[in-house]
């Protein structure tokens, strides 16, 4: 189908952007690589009367390590973040759930923050951001603020971000020494929306797991935190008994919906199944290195 | 109604001035407004990569991407990339391999699997069917379009040997 009719505006600063906001409050939808927001117009899932493209916002693309922490802009393609030097060597969970997003057409136009702003539990960077402790950046007409990963994402499709704000960036921890990670998702066909999915960051004492944060995608309503799993595993050496320990409380913890394809239970158990293989790589990775 | 814009473009090396609708996407804007009509249109939401075009050397949906946002940008289509002869070897491997049936996806298929011969020339047959996952075909079962982008990777990458040595 065709998209309904709408205007179109590409504003050149941030303080244009919420000027237009505020003029068309929910008749205007930002637009940024589109591979979304296209889709849902196409389909007349919705009917804006503009679409405000901020693609020509200087400065919202850029990929930098300050202060401790790997800086991702809101402009960011996903295919930048796959090829980026920066963000193999600092956040390499990125690097490892890029690849799983859609298809290469679609990473190089959408953008890590149109990822975050839409919210969707299915989507690879929310869980990485939850997995990771993250911190999404936004800014809107009072100033700038920053809002934990955790608190960000609050429901289905729905965030934190106000009316008049915008997703500028997001922010994760370098990667220290010591760190895990790995990440893995169950989809009927690659780059299609995954059935379940798992990002794993771990800290490593020796072959002790002294932190191991799950975070799982396509599970809930948002991306979710396994809170009572991980701390089963946390001071456990991720033997096969401490693994089906976790696995079994996961399986109590998570509250899946079913979709179209997999039912609830069906969830359930492949999260349980990418545990096993998530930490079970851990583990091996673990063992090689104090052999 | 939506007020028109006007766009100034290239296209498969031409500079082109169009006045577009916003709603306009980008393959309507060239099957329609430029009459190329090698780049097809299957789902129209991004599934199927039928719509597959190149924008500023990388390829995007052309279903997804709105005319007016190609401003002042470079396109190129299937009309282009074949007259540059650049995936010439490509295109002969999917005649000799019977890769396509019908056609209709073809176009898509072979913009995307340009992009993999350019950026993952050691890519493995797993990689060349995860790469190629973002478009359909429902003729051809895939393994032939397969084993023509494996067998063009290796005969460039032969080629690439024998010019080193």
């Amino acid at each position: 189908m065709k998209a309904p009719a709408f205007d179109y505006t590409r504003p050149r600063t941030l303080a244009e952007v919420f000027a237009l906001l505020r003029e068309h409050g929910d008749d205007a939808r930002l637009l940024a690589g589109g591979q979304t927001l296209l889709a849902t117009l196409n389909m007349r899932l919705s009917e804006p009367r503009l679409l405000i493209d901020i693609t020509g916002l200087p400065g919202l693309a850029d990929i930098a390590v300050r202060e401790g922490r790997l800086h991702v802009g809101a402009l960011a393609t996903h295919s930048a973040i796959e090829a980026s030097a920066l963000v193999a060597e600092h956040a390499p969970l990125l690097a490892m759930a890029a690849p799983h997003i859609a298809h290469r057409a679609i990473r190089n136009s959408g953008t890590w923050g149109g990822s975050i702003a839409y919210g969707d539990p299915a989507a690879e960077w929310p869980c990485c951001l939850v997995a990771l402790d993250g911190r999404v950046h936004v800014q809107g007409p009072g100033g700038a603020r920053q809002i934990a990963a955790v608190d960000f994402f609050q429901d289905l499709y729905t965030t934190a971000l106000q009316p008049d704000e915008v997703v500028t960036g997001a922010c994760v921890p370098v990667a220290a020494r010591g760190n895990w990670f790995g990440f893995d998702e169950l989809s009927r066909r690659h780059g299609d929306y995954a059935v379940a999915g798992l990002a794993v960051a771990a800290h490593f004492d020796g072959g002790v797991a002294t932190r191991v944060n799950l975070g799982f995608l396509g599970v809930g309503a948002t991306p979710v935190r396994a809170r009572r799993a991980e701390a089963l595993l946390a001071g456990k050496v991720l033997d096969a008994a401490a693994i089906e320990i976790a696995a079994t409380a996961l399986k109590a913890e998570l509250d899946p919906v079913g979709d179209l394809t997999s039912g609830a239970d069906t969830k359930r158990h492949l999260a349980t199944v990418l545990l096993r293989r998530l930490l079970g790589a851990a583990q091996a990775s673990r063992s090689a290195l104090a052999a | 109604m939506a007020e028109q814009h006007t766009i100034q473009l290239t296209v498969n090396g031409s500079a082109c001035s169009r006045s577009v609708q916003p709603r306009r996407h980008l393959v309507d804007f060239l099957r329609q407004d430029l009459g190329l009509t090698g780049s097809h249109l299957g789902c129209e939401h991004g599934v199927c990569g039928a719509c597959t075009v190149e924008l500023d050397g990388h390829i995007v949906r052309g279903c997804l991407t709105l005319a007016v946002q190609a401003q002042g940008r470079s396109v190129r289509t299937i009309e282009g990339l074949s007259a540059d002869g650049d995936v010439a070897d490509l295109q002969q491997a999917f005649i000799r391999h019977n890769a396509l049936q019908c056609g209709f996806c073809t176009p898509g298929m072979v913009m995307a699997a340009k992009e993999l011969l350019e950026k993952r020339p050691q890519a493995t047959r797993a990689e060349v069917r995860e790469w190629m996952s973002g478009n359909y075909c429902r003729c051809t079962g895939y393994h032939a379009i397969v084993d023509a982008i494996c067998e063009t990777l290796a005969s460039r990458s032969a080629q690439a040997a024998q010019a080193a040595a």
